[in-house]
């Protein structure tokens, strides 16, 4: 099919890029080592709080770091559309027959395959530091599979956002006001039995939530499976829903020019 | 005095747009911010022909382009690109144009070779055929050293090639070329130039915008004169220059003048038929230069005008741009960047 061809195409470009510069992987690396360094040890302390849930923070923290690095990874998606409207090189893919889904797709493919790398090298850490999970391959899995799954719908707005804005400036500011707050609004610090009320009903709508509540279920190994696949439901269908978005946003860039 | 504004009744009579490469009719595209940057923009191009679209930036050269290649599309008029209609059947559009955008679209991180590969790929282009048809280009376009170098190593003047590489990929019919030497040095530019006129050769349609005159007037084999988003006035080179008779004359001051002073006194000589004063210049058409000129400069010293320095010349097309806008091509831009800027305005 035309549209998946094209949009491996144009994911072989950003990966070349992405292979050509390895040093991004030290920089998207190097917040969720704080936060699983640091921060892991400050509150090591914290799963002893009645009710939380868990006996190993670190355990408990991997799976949230990763899903909070993967949302604010795919968050900067947009800043590389923005250069490549910048440079002309949207406008000759628009007036090429390149579908504009393969364009926002290629895209994607290749956050994708960043995320997995990222959760690939955030896991081992995380072992190293002793997280243990009883959910052995399959809950790896399912959180290789959350971490890509939230990563796709905030990559898709991410590049709906900049084809909109079109000024990398605006775009951080998004990024560093939405992404941050939706991190504090979910279960990535903190067991969600010991959540204010009203910050469990705001997590119930907050696919960060979905994203770490069924990796953590899946890496226990005793959650429940129904739950799990729902939740990864739902980040699928706002992941087709924000690639929609993204891909009609070229209509709106093309009225403006 | 004539008066020189630019009616519509100035614009020659449409030619049949039958078997037309491109034919666009009353093109209007008004942007947001209120810009009208064309305003009933109408010509066509012949199958063949190297078409040249002549104005200062600003004047709606790139609008045109971006509603003729589908990248934007008019509030009004239509529009057929190799038979094709624009708005009604883009896609086919596409595949059959080649774009060069005014600024290079080069993906700069990526080699010569994986720019233009993943050009063809777009274009399904695949296998064998795609990895020859890459090496005909880089080569062609002498690049075949370079190619497997990023092409943020390049020269303006080889991503400018790569840039028109990418454009001739898949063979297309017509090929757009906006202002291709803008910013290339005077040896990269003479390298282009020879570049279209081989293209040309070889029976592509190319659609030119400049604002360079010298590069209409020599790579043109029409062109069309735009200001203000519309056609002035149009015809081959030769046609233009030959419409104004008698010569140009231009003369730097030692000081600033008032118009109305040295429209007086070109008045006066009554051989003077359109003049334009811009600062320290003064721009005149008359008849016989040989007796003009004697008369004009009379008549400015006794307004109190000292002249510095004298040119005759026979007209360019500058004269042509002067006759049909009433403002020098200076003029034009300079209002341009001082005036509403348009989104796409300066390079």
């Amino acid at each position: 099919m035309k549209q998946v061809r094209h949009s491996w195409y144009l994911a072989q470009r950003h990966i070349r890029a992405l292979l050509r510069q390895p040093i991004w992987i030290a920089l998207t690396l190097f917040q969720p080592l704080i936060w699983l360094l640091l921060y892991g040890q400050l509150f090591k302390r914290v799963v002893e709080l009645p009710g939380f849930g868990a006996t190993n923070y670190i355990t408990f923290l991997t799976p949230g770091i990763v899903c909070m690095s993967a949302m604010f990874s795919s968050g900067w998606t947009g800043m590389g559309i923005i250069r490549d409207l910048d440079s002309g090189v949207i406008d000759r893919f628009l007036v090429s027959p390149a579908s504009r889904a393969a364009i926002i797709a290629g895209r994607l493919v290749s956050l994708a395959l960043t995320i997995f790398t990222q959760t690939a090298i955030l896991v081992c850490i995380g072992f190293v530091l002793g997280a243990r999970w009883g959910g052995g391959f399959a809950g790896v899995a399912i959180l290789f599979a959350c971490s890509i799954l939230l990563a796709m719908p905030f990559g898709a707005l991410s590049l709906a956002m900049a084809l909109a804005v079109r000024k990398e400036e605006s775009l951080i500011g998004a990024v560093n006001f939405l992404l941050l707050p939706l991190t504090f609004l979910s279960p990535v610090f903190m067991s969600p039995a010991l959540m204010p009320v009203w910050i469990q009903a705001v997590a119930n709508l907050n696919p960060v939530n979905w994203a770490v509540s069924a990796a953590r279920a899946a890496l226990v190994g005793s959650g429940d499976p129904a739950a799990i696949a729902l939740r990864m439901a739902l980040l699928a269908a706002f992941g087709v829903l924000s690639a929609t978005l993204a891909t009609s946003s070229f209509r709106a860039y093309q009225r403006s020019v | 005095m004539e008066s020189f504004e630019a009616k519509s009744e100035d614009v020659p009579s449409l030619p049949d747009h039958g078997d037309a490469a491109i034919a666009a009719r009353g093109l209007v595209k008004t942007y947001p911010k209120g810009t009208r940057a064309l305003d009933g923009l109408t010509f066509s191009v012949r199958r063949g022909a190297v078409f040249g679209l002549l104005g200062p930036n600003g004047a709606g050269k790139s609008t045109a382009i971006k509603i003729l290649t589908t990248l934007s599309r008019p509030d009004s008029g239509s529009a057929t690109v190799a038979g094709i209609d624009v708005l009604a059947n883009p896609q086919a559009v596409r595949r059959a144009i080649g774009c060069v955008a005014q600024r290079s679209s080069v993906d700069m991180p990526s080699t010569g070779r994986e720019n233009l590969t993943l050009q063809g790929q777009l274009y399904d282009l695949t296998g064998h055929e795609l990895k020859s048809r890459v090496s005909e280009l880089l080569e062609r376009f002498h690049l075949t050293e370079a190619a497997d170098r990023v092409a943020k190593t390049f020269s303006g003047g080889m991503q400018r090639k790569l840039d028109i590489a990418m454009g001739l990929i898949h063979h297309p019919k017509v090929l757009f070329l906006d202002e291709p030497t803008t910013g290339l040095d005077p040896e990269a530019r003479a390298d282009m130039w020879n570049e279209i006129a081989r293209l040309s050769q070889e029976g592509l349609t190319i659609l030119l915008t400049t604002h360079y005159l010298e590069e209409a007037d020599r790579l043109a084999e029409r062109l069309a004169i735009i200001d203000r988003g519309r056609v002035v006035v149009e015809g081959t080179p030769e046609e233009l220059k030959a419409e104004l008779k008698g010569d140009s004359v231009s003369i730097d001051l030692f000081e600033t003048a008032d118009e109305p002073t040295v429209r007086r006194a070109a008045d006066r000589t009554g051989q003077v038929n359109q003049v334009v004063v811009d600062g320290k210049a003064v721009h005149a058409r008359v008849n016989h230069g040989a007796s003009a000129l004697p008369a004009l400069l009379g008549a400015l010293e006794s307004e109190g005008v000292k002249a510095a320095s004298v040119r005759l010349s026979r007209p360019s097309l500058d004269d042509v741009y002067l006759r049909y806008t009433g403002r020098t091509f200076e003029q034009a831009e300079a209002a341009q960047q001082q005036g509403p800027q348009g989104k796409w305005g300066t390079p």
